[in-house]
């Protein structure tokens, strides 16, 4: 279990990308409270999808407007899917990646 | 438990009213008997032609074979017609002795081939006379291709659609065809006698005889055919006659049966036959209100509404006629007529176009200012724009040679059938016709559906319109009707203007309040589009989520490739000064700016800015934002004016200052770039932008709206001459503020205005016949009072992280990995 930060360093409704080890994690913050982690790299031209959109299903990446199940990972676009992190927010607000 | 349905008549209108019943989930609540007088399952009847021409076997125009009946439930008695209808018992007898009961009965029956009553036609007790035929059925096809087989001379009479397609159908099979029309011009029922010899003089082309005015009085030979005698005295050889005058409605069996016949089984707006309850009839078979149908899209839209109402779907669905509007390729020729074929009142006003020698025409009848009909006859490229004219009554353009020409337009479109499958569609994200098709194919088929999927269309759009042809193609007819064109944003079901009454109604300042109350799913892609209305529509209380906002519009510059900022600082009207110019610089070298660009809009774009630095080159900068990253505002291009020009006859620059100092950075539906000239030279574009100025003469200023210069276009139209620079101010402050309020998300002006139509825009604008000029300008004027600049925001952050990068990976926050 990874400790990423605060719940309230992401505003609601946003993403932030964190980098862990080698790898780069969009974490969001939906507006039902949920929290989703998952590649923080546009597998269609590397676009930054911490900046993107999104809803309490999918996230849009801002360059070329290809979108993402945050749930699964899978592309509603025809692109290649991201890989999807587990993720939960513990009693003291910190946001913790992994099982 | 479970209702019996029957549909009497396994055609494209019975079937395909199973069909919509099945798709509204109808199996469960019906048991469904069908009757076929044909021993087939269900084919598509306009593809007979393309059989008797050789391009399409019998194979490839079923719809339905046997096995989707089964595999339905539906009980299937093909081969077996229905000999009458017993309507107080409910029961339905056929030929061969057996009944059905049903709750619910359909009468699909179509239409039948006219023949008209010529003396040697039939043979007493064989039917017709072995050598003729007529033209509706597999089996008449099939008939027909035999027998011309082992025959030289064929003789079509009647020169209407299907004569047209019999005839050209015919040559494939005999050396010499020749087509007997008793009217004066070919399709005259669609076609104005000058758009019929121009088909005609095409038809010859290919090689087929034409006979107008042409009466058959009898078909000649005794036991073979060998001629056919026309009023006139004349005889043409033939040994094939083929009969295609036309057709009539199918109605004898619910004549018999007792129900309401005139032309066709009259039915009401629900289909349902005249005084009963559970009849209905629909199709060609069918007459509403005075109207029968031979074309296939009206019976599509019956078949929809009457599922609709058997299924409880919606009980009150109604059929209200069609448009008549059809394009197609007749004999080889393509011809589309929609609406009426020439002018029927004094007041009509028609546009002619003809080039016999190239076989093209072109007409269009207009009335109080909409289009009412048209006929394009060898070079129907303009008839996507032309339905859409008629079928939605839009505003026409002034130079009514537009309605039949794209000048200085887009391209030659190719119909998709030409289109080669890797022919790129959409350049901006590189979609192939190949690749539309195929999702139509896996059963997608609306065109924003379509578009989704693919991301075809969703770059400059200027593919859209082909898009949807290609759709509309490859769904063969059948593209569905896309609810949510009509939409604001995809996510909330509603037009702009029932949007924003909702959203006063139930007062609603944010985004998420617009979700919560009126669209059930929040939905990524519509948040920017209702955030800008609403801003629009509550300035200073709109409550701003910054989720709802853009990349762009978070961080107020534009994202680019790599992921990071272009900055381009205020710089009115283009005029800039040595001191803001050295600052521009020094900032530059500073921050290391990758790169420093001049804009289309006569600004300094400092490009490759990381999303951490932004805050630090504003303040460096100490400039005002230039907007360039927004759906808004953008930018007010100008030219030297009068000041050093020797040819200016205004102070341009001067006034594109203050237009861009009063409305700068004012949210819309699209961009606003903006330009004011000094002459009718024109070097500061204003002819193309979305509003443009233009001094003239005397003093006075001529304002453009809707021109664009980007992937479409369009010189704008002249919406008024001004004699004072700030009623410029004051008309361009109204023009905007019309605009924000009634275009669609990411419409630019240049579609704005053409769908309004200057002259309405005048009237609202300039003559202020609705009476809302003043609220129009009260609106801009507190836009304007509440504007801030949003570069300020380097001070405080609105939002933890706002300017944290998201790219790339050495600047994040390292997380340590436990090992």
């Amino acid at each position: 279990m990874i400790r990423l930060g605060n719940l309230e360093d992401i505003p609601v409704g946003e993403g932030r990308a964190y980098a862990v080890g080698d790898e780069m994690v969009a974490v969001f913050r939906l507006r039902d409270g949920t929290v989703r982690a998952v590649s923080a790299v546009c597998p269609h031209r590397g676009g930054p999808l911490a900046d993107g959109q999104i809803d309490n299903r999918v996230v849009v990446c801002p360059l070329h407007l290809n979108a993402f199940d945050l749930r699964t990972g899978c592309s509603t676009s025809e692109q290649p899917p991201l890989t999807v992190y587990a993720v939960h927010v513990d009693a003291d607000h910190q946001i913790l990646l992994g099982e | 438990m479970r209702q019996r349905l029957v549909v009497v008549g396994n055609g494209m209108a019975g079937a395909r009213t199973v069909e919509e019943i099945l798709a509204r989930g109808g199996g469960g609540r019906f048991t469904i008997t069908v009757y076929g007088d044909e021993p087939y399952g269900n084919y598509n009847r306009i593809m007979l032609s393309n059989v008797l021409a050789g391009v399409e076997d019998e194979a490839g125009i079923f719809l339905n074979d046997l096995s989707w009946y089964a595999d339905n439930g539906i009980t299937l008695h093909a081969g077996r017609r229905v000999a009458r209808i017993d309507r107080d018992a409910k029961v339905v007898h056929a030929d061969d002795g057996t009944t059905t009961g049903y709750d619910k009965l359909v009468i699909a029956t179509g239409s039948r081939a006219f023949v008209p009553p010529i003396p040697g036609i039939h043979r007493p007790g064989r039917g017709y006379h072995q050598g003729v035929f007529a033209f509706r059925t597999l089996d008449d096809t099939r008939a027909m291709i035999r027998y011309a087989r082992d025959h030289e001379r064929a003789v079509v009479i009647g020169g209407g659609l299907l004569g047209l397609e019999a005839a050209r159908g015919l040559q494939n099979h005999v050396s010499h065809v020749t087509l007997v029309h008793a009217a004066g011009h070919l399709m005259n029922t669609q076609l104005d006698p000058q758009a019929g010899a121009i088909l005609r003089t095409s038809v010859e082309k290919l090689g087929i005889d034409v006979v107008c005015d042409g009466q058959t009085t009898e078909i000649l030979g005794k036991h073979a055919v060998t001629g056919v005698r026309l009023a006139d005295g004349r005889v043409i050889d033939c040994d094939v006659v083929v009969v295609a005058a036309g057709i009539r409605a199918n109605a004898d069996l619910a004549q018999a049966s007792g129900l309401t016949v005139e032309r066709g089984i009259v039915v009401d707006d629900q289909m349902r036959c005249s005084g009963e309850r559970d009849v209905y009839a629909v199709g060609e078979c069918a007459q509403h209100r005075g109207e029968t149908y031979g074309l296939v899209a009206p019976l599509w839209e019956q078949a929809k509404v009457l599922a609709d109402h058997l299924t409880g779907r919606d009980p009150d669905a109604a059929y209200r006629g069609s448009r008549v509007a059809t394009k197609l390729k007749v004999a080889g020729v393509d011809v589309a007529a929609i609406g009426v074929k020439e002018a029927e009142r004094d007041d009509d006003e028609t546009v002619v176009f003809a080039e016999p020698r190239r076989g093209v025409y072109k007409s269009a009848v207009i009335r109080d200012g909409r289009l009412v009909g048209a006929t394009l006859v060898g070079d129907v490229r303009k008839v996507a724009f032309l339905m859409q004219a008629f079928d939605r009554g839009l505003a026409l353009p002034e130079d009514r040679a537009e309605l039949l020409f794209d000048l200085g337009g887009p391209p030659v479109e190719v119909s998709p059938a030409d289109m080669p499958d890797d022919t790129q569609v959409c350049n901006c994200n590189g979609v192939s016709k190949g690749t539309l098709v195929a999702t139509v194919q896996g059963g997608c088929k609306t065109v924003g559906g379509v578009m989704d999927r693919t991301r075809a269309g969703k770059g400059c759009g200027t593919c859209k319109g082909t898009v949807a042809r290609i759709v509309e193609w490859a769904a063969g007819g059948e593209v569905e009707e896309d609810p949510a064109a009509s939409w604001y944003v995809p996510g909330v079901p509603m037009p702009k203007p029932e949007l924003m009454a909702a959203i006063r109604t139930h007062g609603l300042k944010s985004v998420s309040a617009v979700f919560a109350t009126l669209g059930g799913e929040e939905d990524a892609r519509s948040k920017m589009g209702l955030a800008s209305l609403l801003k629009m529509m509550w300035g200073d209380e709109y409550v701003d989520e910054r989720d709802a906002r853009f990349i762009n519009d978070r961080v107020h510059a534009n994202i680019q490739r790599d992921g990071t900022f272009s900055v381009v600082p205020q710089m009115k009207g283009g005029v800039t000064t040595p001191a803001q110019l050295k600052r521009i610089a020094e900032v530059a070298e500073k921050h290391r700016v990758p790169m420093v660009k001049l804009t289309g809009g006569q600004r300094i774009d400092l490009l490759g800015v990381p999303k951490e630095t932004l805050p630090l080159v504003w303040a460096d900068l100490g400039m005002p934002s230039g907007h360039a990253y927004a759906k808004s505002f953008r930018t007010v291009k100008t030219c030297v004016g009068s000041d050093f020009c020797r040819f200016g006859v205004g102070d341009s620059t001067a006034l594109g200052i203050a237009i861009e100092e009063r409305y700068q950075g004012i949210e819309g539906p699209g961009k606003m770039k903006l330009a004011v000239t000094g002459c009718p030279r024109n070097c500061a574009e204003a002819y193309v932008k979305d509003l443009g100025v233009v001094a003239i003469d005397g003093g006075r200023w001529e304002i453009y709206v809707g021109g664009a210069a980007g992937a479409h276009v369009r010189k704008g139209d002249l919406l008024a001459t001004v004699d004072t620079p700030d009623e410029v101010v004051t008309l361009t402050g109204r023009f905007l503020q019309y605009y924000r309020e009634n275009g669609n998300w990411l419409e630019r002006t240049y579609a704005f205005v053409p769908r309004i139509g200057i002259a309405r825009l005048r009237e609202v604008l300039v003559e202020d016949r609705d009476g809302i000029a003043a609220d129009l300008d009260a609106a801009m004027a507190a836009s304007v009072a509440a504007y801030r600049d949003p570069w300020l925001e380097r001070r405080e952050p609105v939002t933890p992280g706002q300017f944290r990068t998201a790219l790339p990976l050495t600047v994040l926050p390292q997380v340590p990995v436990p090992s």
